[in-house]
């Protein structure tokens, strides 16, 4: 019969034998896990919105949701556009109907709940457009709060999201500081603007670039010294959204004005 | 339709993602855990620091925190977008995140309240054996139950007075250990709110702690009013039997609930209440007199949209009517119950100001969500995330002890 001893003894030697093997195997972190040419070293991504150009079309949104598939009338987007129109009592009203996928159709602006402000345009002391996506911010909270995991930041500084690994806790929705983050209606998990990554790491343009026709959008290397977008955001005065939460937003704007939220 | 778009109502300026996606049940969440804890630190109050008038209750609440305590995963779960990935947490915990630890924290504190109870029980499963296994012709059942606690011994006979006084150790150390973990388990549940910088009402490294303390008079309350409930559901039960059979009535049998008891646990009740009361006015008047960036937007929710809720509802009916009721000498069973039912209900709404309150405001501090509770669902998720999924997970613990007790009985049995 088997002593205590002895089956505690073969108990650990079994593990230790079994843990041998075990070693080989390697856990490998969803970053690693790159297919294809695209070197993501040498490269960092940032996005410059010209706020000057805009002028609320909206063709952006509605090129952002036919590329990446998110239902088109679900009242949810990756990108929107925002209006701010600043009366001459200093009132500061703002909105951004269906994120401004059919631009802004009415001159009144929206205020929640089939209500409007009717603005004269004699009251009207400044007004313009803002369009929004994700920051790809350097410190996102939003990896920090995932507790699986599922979302993570790329080597060339863009997060994304693993599909097929959120348990859609909506944790990541609520450290977001900027509100990009929603849950996709058709995947049931956390979803938002990844820079059209499946075009970017293949040399083209986001689907916003490209839809925009005044060229309000741009995305660049800030790696890359001569890239064009990286030389502006080095020289010029650009400004970031929220920078008090210390995300280190890489979205930057010419022509923030402080009523932007 | 999107997710959350069911029960929010947005006005002013909202950005367009914006929903309320943690509903009633992360409201329940915290809920939960913070009566499991609660109901442990009592029952510790005897076990560790010997409080000798709550034996009654020690026994009663810890196995109360062990029903509660299965239980409290059950919102998470049900809130999840993705449930039966629930447990990628468990497979690849990101440490990073407050929520990872859940997995760690909770089974840690699960082990300890399980063990806790075996070494207060162990006894009696070996004389239930014992006393099955001299029983000349067992019926199907009978069989079922030996089978069971054989089980449950875990083969250990040993009843000698040296193996009794080492249950007593045992239980003595688990306890003390459990005092900690159980405060852990729910500042921890705290801390996952406290950190979310996004959110300026949730931001504040006093909600770990106000938690623990709002957890620790649930508990009590939660207690105190089953023991109660328990208490003279028995009476009415062995009396009304008694009269059946029309024998002469044993006092013993016929006691209900001791008004002794009650009134000592009372005494805790109100130290922790003082204590929740106070930590959560200083964070109001802190955030009133630093009046940063937020406050604006805050002061709207608190003092404006939310008035009722937070101080009619949670400070007025759930914290300082049950504080004069208990404070009030002459101390009765009804008195008790009406007063654990309302710091109860005050807890409850401390949550849901919690919860809901941060998000009841937007991300831009120019607009404002409204959280409309689905009552009749009409769908899977407007069940989960409606009344009805609250009112599960209400129900859960109760039932689940109904089943416990058949297995560590509460009463009746005595050393």
């Amino acid at each position: 019969m088997i002593t205590r001893r002895d089956f505690l003894k073969y108990t650990l030697k079994g593990a230790a034998g079994l843990a041998v093997p075990v070693a080989a195997l390697e856990i490998a972190a969803p970053g690693k896990l790159f297919a294809g040419k695209y070197d993501p070293s040498g490269v960092r991504w940032v996005f410059l919105v010209d706020t000057l150009k805009c002028v609320g079309c909206g063709l952006c949104v509605k090129a952002c949701k036919l590329e990446n598939e998110i239902p088109y009338d679900a009242n949810v987007t990756r990108t929107w556009v925002e209006r701010y129109v600043l009366t001459k009592d200093g009132r500061v009203s703002a909105d951004t109907p269906k994120g401004a996928r059919d631009g802004f159709l009415t001159e009144k602006v929206e205020l929640g709940q089939g209500k409007y402000r009717d603005i004269k345009k004699e009251e009207i002391e400044k007004a313009f457009f803002v369009p929004k996506l994700c920051n790809q911010c350097q410190n996102p909270p939003c990896v920090q709060v995932c507790p699986v995991g599922a979302t993570y930041q790329t080597p060339d500084g863009v997060v994304l999201i693993d599909r097929k690994w959120c348990i859609g806790c909506g944790y990541c929705i609520m450290a977001c500081p900027y509100g990009v983050r929603f849950f996709h209606p058709v995947y049931h998990v956390a979803e938002k603007c990844n820079f059209c990554y499946h075009r970017i790491t293949k040399g083209m343009n986001t689907a916003c670039v490209d839809a925009c026709p005044f060229g309000a959008r741009k995305i660049g290397n800030m790696k890359d010294p001569n890239d064009p977008v990286a030389k502006i955001i080095a020289s010029e005065r650009v400004g970031v959204l929220k920078e008090e939460y210390g995300t280190k937003p890489q979205v930057y704007y010419i022509g923030l004005s402080k009523e932007v939220r | 339709m999107v997710h959350g778009e069911a029960w929010t109502l947005k006005e002013l300026f909202v950005y367009p993602n914006e929903y309320i996606y943690w509903s009633v049940q992360i409201v329940m969440y915290p809920f939960m855990t913070g009566l499991v804890a609660g109901a442990f630190v009592l029952s510790s109050l005897y076990h560790v620091f010997g409080i000798k008038q709550l034996k009654d209750m020690a026994r009663f609440s810890l196995v109360f925190s062990f029903a509660l305590l299965l239980v409290a995963p059950v919102p998470l779960q049900l809130h999840l977008q993705q449930p039966l990935r629930g447990i990628n947490v468990f497979m690849t915990p990101h440490f990073t995140s407050a929520i990872a630890a859940f997995g760690i924290v909770f089974s840690t504190y699960a082990a300890i309240v399980a063990s806790e109870l075996w070494f207060v029980y162990r006894r009696y499963f070996i004389e239930t054996v014992l006393s099955l296994r001299g029983k000349a012709d067992k019926g199907f059942f009978e069989k079922i139950r030996q089978g069971i606690f054989s089980l449950l011994t875990l083969g250990s006979y040993d009843v000698s007075e040296k193996a009794l006084k080492a249950d007593e150790k045992a239980v003595k150390i688990l306890a003390g250990v459990g005092i900690p973990v159980a405060c852990f388990l729910h500042g921890y549940a705290g801390f996952i709110f406290g950190s979310v910088k996004a959110n300026a009402l949730w931001m504040t490294p006093l909600m770990p702690v106000i938690f623990i303390m709002s957890a620790i008079v649930s508990g009590i309350a939660l207690c105190m009013l089953t023991y109660i409930a328990v208490m003279e559901i028995r009476k009415f039960l062995v009396s009304s039997r008694r009269q059946a059979l029309s024998r002469p009535q044993a006092r013993e049998e016929l006691k209900g609930a001791e008004i002794q008891v009650i009134s000592i646990t009372a005494k805790y009740l109100l130290l922790f209440l003082v204590f929740a009361i106070s930590l959560e006015l200083l964070d109001l008047v802190f955030r009133g007199y630093t009046a940063v960036k937020s406050w604006d937007v805050l002061r709207s929710v608190i003092y404006g949209r939310d008035f009722f809720d937070i101080f009619i509802l949670q400070y007025g009916v759930g914290n300082l009517v049950p504080l004069m009721l208990f404070l009030v000498p002459g101390l009765t069973i009804k008195r008790a119950v009406v007063g654990t039912l309302l710091v109860l209900f005050g807890v409850f709404m401390m949550r849901w100001n919690v919860v809901i309150g941060g998000q009841s405001f937007s991300l831009t501090f120019a607009g404002y969500m409204h959280y409309h509770l689905p009552i009749v669902p009409h769908n899977l998720e407007t069940f989960k995330e409606g009344l009805g999924g609250a009112l599960t997970v209400a129900a859960m613990p109760f039932f689940l002890f109904w089943i416990m007790n058949k297995i560590f009985p509460v009463f009746g049995y005595n050393k």
